[in-house]
């Protein structure tokens, strides 16, 4: 009988050796394991024909026969599962260097993505966002903004005209005196909208971008424009960043300044962005005009204002170096998708 | 403006450098646009003595022993027929830069350095100028227009530099005045803040003249039209001789750029630049009837001006007339009838001031615009009016001229010409600036500016020169103040005693950039088109004669035709972009558009036109179709909180089975669908593209939706798939519609495939769904959800007709 299990043993540790997938091994395993007809099985029906005095010990060796192939096949599972990850592993292989799938979004409008940046940075200085209307009437655009009909400010600003009264808003002001009439103060509006010239080259756009801030309350003062426009493009063109006030004229403000800001590109060392002055010029402003205050029924000798405005695409094309106004009108995909600071 | 230094140092000493005098004024508010010294582009050319001159045979040249002084003597070759011993020219040395020129000598051709050279085997080191090699005119430097040597003086320093002497050290800054200082606009009005920023004292122009006996008898000047011609000053001048202006005053006029014509007419130029004022000189000879009317001209009544052209005028235009007929276009240009002509013997002298838009808009209308209707335009005072004229009548006698008269005729509105008292409290000067501004700063500045101040506690009171016309109220003075004191004193603040104020966007914005930044994750770019479009863009949309869109604003004055007119749909810009995308090779794309349609109530306007924003996606590619374009409305529609209906529909620019209305409420409020294919072809499209518009302004008068939260089914919910067999008219809507309607647990109704052909029957076709039971308050029965498909057959089969598929 003793034979009968070395050959057992020994068949199933040859057997074992060419085995070379789980369910090899479960299939030869069944062989000997097998509750019915497992050849370790068929060992305890021998048990009949074993003398009763020997019965226990032959059923030992059986049960130790089990347990040594049960402990066999056990590892030799493991071996196998890990065998088999492996070659899973090695067929799933990949060239990691192929191209990712694309996920594409688009972007806003770089002018758009300008504009949010401001309201971004005026809103939390406690700014209104009001919209402006395209077109508007005489006045609005100018005769409330003390331009009156022979004042050659007027030349200033080349008008488009739909009818005698009605014309394409040359200035996003229009909204501050619509603002003011409807509203006592403390005023502060921020109005981003779109604005008309007659002019058409590479640095002009016969429809632009402007974003005037408007701030109506007691003792509003120069220093109050400097102090908060320093504040603005800090946040914008970062820390350190300064302004610098010259004088200049609009007819909605007095006085009226040109603000420079101080180059972002060389920090005012002079470089080509700047034409080596440290300087860029991006808004004009002022103190609102006391005639100004007055057609909107603001008292001006209660109240005073500061007024500013900026160009949109000015500000865009110096920001992320466009070179000509009509990239931002044309939609090629190929510049929108280049500019996605969103 | 361009503005000699050595002009403005007649009336102002000025003590700085070009350089720090073009920052002085840039900080005062004027801007030096460009700065440059006259002779920029010439270097090292120096007084050369010429000490021996020998012909090269069967040449016209002459080679040259050149003296140059402490530079050497040098060799030089030279071909010009003046060239002779003991005479002093520029001679430019090796390394100098002048002018070159072609081959006749005048024309410019850039500028050259001066290199070591051989000429016909003659080692020549230099080159002696000419007056166009060296950018000397003749009237700038008399003998500079000769086409050969320019001859130096013989006192000339041997080796000295040349620039002094042809005036070529001089500079020129080309100023920007802004449109509140029409004063400014002449060199003495520029010397006044000169001499205010440098702190010296103006010195003003001579205005002497001595008036002899004689008159002009009977002479009139009448105003038919103060309104534009408030005031008209005219003088009678005799014994006049025609002549050449001197050097001094031909050399001014050069340095601007003006050519000099003869003394009466050059100084009436030189005085406009000067002083600022356009003068005007008559030929009395012309003059008819020995008077001058200032009157609107007659519809259709005609005048040929100096530079014989004829106009035909209009009731809206000023004339100067004499006893008979227009002689000059008020403000603009003299007639050619009473031109200043060599033989002149006697001229009327015109300093007048016009109404500055009467003046732009004949300028504009006749397209006619002249250096003297560009200063009217601007505005001119009437204290320049009167010292032009002085000024003028000084010069006569200055030069030599002519003869002053007394016939002096000064037809104004009785604007006085004399400083006003303005009184200013300093305390509000300063809230305005938000510093302090010391009063004795205060006074200085103001006195420099010539508005003779005094100061009383904390009144102010100044004296506004007549041609301050922009000073009204104490902003002004405050700006005059902080623009002289330095705006470097402004320090920043931050509104310390504002009052609170909450800011941010309103609910329309936020929806707004919400929908942008949500179509923007559908892979589409953010456009911006122009508001205005081509009436040929209406054709192209092949939109009907009586089509809405085709009433749109004109505008009266566009740039030209393709930009007159204002949007009614932002279609045809979003086609002209896709078109431009694939002209450049960009063959599929997403790009949306938020803009205005402009909608009139009546044309032409007399009221607000109705501004309605509008939505327009344009997509374009291979694997682009109606589907993809439906699926980006559906997330405008769920950007928005709202949903939409589509309901096939015909566009006259979109493909006829392939284009929906977008209902909303009820309400249309767009479409979609694929461009039309000749639409397409005129575009030159390479590739399908499709288009949608959704009136925005419509959805944003809903009330705002909002994300909220529903808590989660307590039960689990089941699916079913459903292929349906139906009629090839039914439509997928109708089928979802009849689910929903059979059974209230149906919550999403989705078709995943559709079939047609063997084995359905040829006019039928196979749409397959799944369906989302969603229990309510109690779980679903076991027999539940085969009993709701049992009632959603039977309802497709009474309702559409339509089967399971077997």
């Amino acid at each position: 009988m003793n034979e009968k299990f070395g050959e057992i043993k020994q068949e199933i540790v040859d057997g074992i050796k060419g085995l070379q997938s789980s369910k090899a091994v479960y299939e030869f395993k069944k062989q000997f394991l097998d509750n019915k007809a497992g050849k370790i099985g068929l060992l305890m029906k021998e048990m009949k024909n074993i003398a009763p005095e020997e019965r226990a010990s032959f059923g030992k060796s059986v049960n130790d026969l089990k347990e040594w192939a049960q402990a066999r096949f056990a590892e030799l599972d493991e071996t196998m599962k890990s065998l088999e990850l492996e070659r899973r592993y090695a067929e799933e292989k990949i060239d990691v260097t192929e191209p990712g799938a694309e996920e594409k979004s688009g972007n806003l409008h770089p002018i758009t993505q300008m504009r949010n940046e401001i309201i971004d940075v005026f809103s939390g200085m406690g700014f209104e966002v009001v919209e402006n209307k395209e077109i508007e009437n005489d006045y609005y655009n100018f005769t409330a903004l003390n331009t009156p009909k022979d004042h050659p400010a007027r030349d200033m600003q080349d008008t488009f005209y739909l009818s005698p009264e009605y014309l394409l808003a040359t200035q996003t002001s229009a909204a501050q005196i619509h603002t003011m009439e409807a509203k006592k103060p403390p005023i502060k509006i921020l109005c981003p909208g779109k604005v008309f010239r007659s002019d058409d080259d590479a640095t002009h756009s016969p429809m632009f971008h402007q974003m005037e801030g408007l701030v109506v309350d007691k003792k509003i003062t120069l220093c109050d424009l400097k102090g908060m426009l320093d504040e603005f493009v800090q946040k914008i063109y970062g820390e350190g960043t300064t302004t610098r006030l010259r004088p200049s004229y609009f007819p909605f403000t007095e006085p009226s300044v040109e603000v420079d800001v101080s180059c972002f590109e060389c920090g005012g060392k002079g470089c080509k962005l700047c034409k080596g002055t440290g300087w860029i010029e991006i808004l004009g402003a002022g103190i609102v005009n006391r005639k100004v205050l007055a057609n909107c029924g603001i008292d001006p000798d209660q109240y005073s204002g500061l007024a500013f405005g900026i160009g949109l695409e000015r500000v865009t094309m110096l920001k992320y170096g466009i070179n000509n106004i009509k990239l931002l009108f044309e939609s090629d995909i190929k510049v929108l998708e280049q500019i996605d600071n969103n | 403006m361009l503005v000699p230094l050595s002009w403005l140092k007649d009336y102002v000493d000025i003590n700085v450098a070009p350089k720090e005098l073009e920052k002085k004024l840039f900080s005062c508010g004027f801007e030096v646009e460009e700065a440059y010294e006259v002779g920029k582009d010439i270097s090292n050319v120096v007084v050369g003595y010429v000490e021996e001159c020998e012909p090269i045979p069967e040449t016209h040249l002459h080679v040259c022993k050149v003296n140059a002084g402490s530079h050497g003597t040098f060799q030089v070759c030279c071909g010009a027929d003046n060239v002779q011993a003991g005479g002093k020219y520029p001679v430019a040395l090796v390394g100098a830069t002048v002018f070159a020129t072609a081959k006749d000598h005048k024309t410019v051709e850039g500028v050259m350095t001066i290199k070591k050279g051989k000429l016909r085997g003659y080692e020549s080191e230099g080159m002696l100028c000419s007056g166009v090699e060296l950018g000397v005119s003749e009237d700038m430097f008399p003998g500079a227009g000769y086409n050969g040597l320019l001859v130096l003086p013989e006192d000339a320093e041997i080796g000295a530099d040349v620039k002094p002497i042809l005036g070529l050290d001089d500079w020129i800054f080309d100023v920007s005045i802004t449109a509140n200082r029409p004063d400014c606009q002449s060199i003495l009005g520029l010397a006044r803040e000169v001499a205010a920023v440098l702190d010296q004292p103006l010195k003003e122009p001579s205005y002497e003249y001595h008036e002899t006996e004689v008159k002009k008898d009977g002479f009139t000047v009448t105003v038919s039209a103060p309104d534009l011609c408030p005031r008209y000053i005219g003088h009678y001048v005799y014994d006049v001789t025609i002549g050449e202006s001197p050097l001094w005053m031909k050399r001014r006029l050069a340095l601007v750029g003006q050519t000099a014509i003869s003394n009466i007419v050059d100084i009436t130029n030189y005085v406009m630049l000067e002083i600022g004022q356009p003068m005007h000189a008559f030929d009395c000879e012309y003059i008819e009837g020995n008077a001058i009317n200032v009157r609107r001209a007659a519809e259709g009544e005609k005048i040929t001006t100096l530079d014989e052209q004829e106009y035909t005028l209009t009731y809206n235009n000023l004339v100067i007339c004499d006893g008979v007929k227009p002689v000059a276009l008020a403000g603009v240009m003299g007639g050619l009838n009473s031109e200043i002509r060599d033989t002149t013997k006697a001229v009327l002298f015109e300093s007048a001031k016009f109404a500055r838009d009467n003046i732009r808009k004949t300028a504009r209308a006749l397209g006619k615009r002249t250096d003297a209707s560009a200063k009217y335009e601007k505005g001119t005072d009437e204290y320049s009016t009167v010292h032009a004229m002085a000024r003028a009548l000084h010069l006569i006698e200055e030069l030599g001229c002519g003869k002053v008269s007394s016939t002096h005729v000064d037809a104004n509105t009785g604007n006085s010409i004399e400083p006003w008292e303005m009184k200013v409290s300093l305390s509000k000067v300063n809230d305005i600036l938000g510093i302090e501004v010391p009063a004795q700063d205060v006074l200085h500045i103001m006195k420099n500016l010539q508005f003779a101040p005094k100061i009383d506690g904390d009144e102010l009171t100044i004296y506004v020169p007549a041609y301050r016309e922009d000073m009204d109220s104490y902003p002004d003075v405050a700006e005059e103040v902080i623009r002289m004191y330095g705006y470097e004193h402004v320090k920043p603040t931050f509104m310390p005693d504002a009052l609170v104020t909450t800011g941010g966007m309103n609910a329309k914005q936020r929806r707004e950039l919400k929908l942008k930044k949500d179509l923007c994750t559908t892979g589409a770019y953010e456009c911006i088109h122009y508001s205005f479009f081509s009436p040929a863009d209406l054709d192209l949309l092949k939109l009907a004669k009586d089509a809405p869109e085709r009433h749109a604003i004109r505008i009266l004055n566009p740039i030209n035709e393709e930009l007159s007119l204002m949007r009614t749909t932002l279609a045809a810009s979003m086609l002209n972009a896709i078109s431009r995308n694939q002209k450049k090779g960009n063959l599929s794309g997403r790009l949306y558009e938020i803009g205005k349609k402009f909608i009139a109530k009546d044309l032409p306007l007399t009221d607000y036109p109705d501004e309605r924003e509008t939505l327009c996606i344009g997509i374009f590619g291979e694997k682009e179709s109606f589907f993809t374009l439906k699926g980006m409305a559906e997330k405008v529609a769920e950007s928005l909180y709202v949903k939409f209906d589509y309901i096939p529909d015909k566009k006259s620019f979109l493909h006829p089975y392939q284009t929906a209305k977008i209902v909303c409420g009820g309400e249309e409020v767009g479409y979609l669908g694929k461009v039309a294919y000749p639409v397409a072809d005129k575009l030159d499209l390479r590739t399908d593209a499709y288009l949608l518009e959704i009136d925005l302004k419509t959805l944003y008068a809903l009330p705002a939706g909002k994300a909220s939260f529903k808590p989660l089914p307590k039960f689990p919910g089941e699916s079913r798939d459903l292929a349906l067999v139906m009629d090839k008219a039914v439509t997928c809507g109708q089928v979802e519609d009849c689910i929903r309607e059979a059974c209230a647990y149906a919550k999403n109704v989705k078709l995943f495939d559709k079939y047609e052909g063997a084995p359905i029957p040829p006019t039928k076709k196979s749409m397959a769904f799944t369906i989302d039971f969603v229990p309510g308050a109690e779980p679903f029965e076991a027999e539940s959800v085969d009993h709701f498909v049992k009632k959603i057959l039977k309802n497709l089969k009474n309702k559409l007709d339509i089967d399971l598929r077997s």
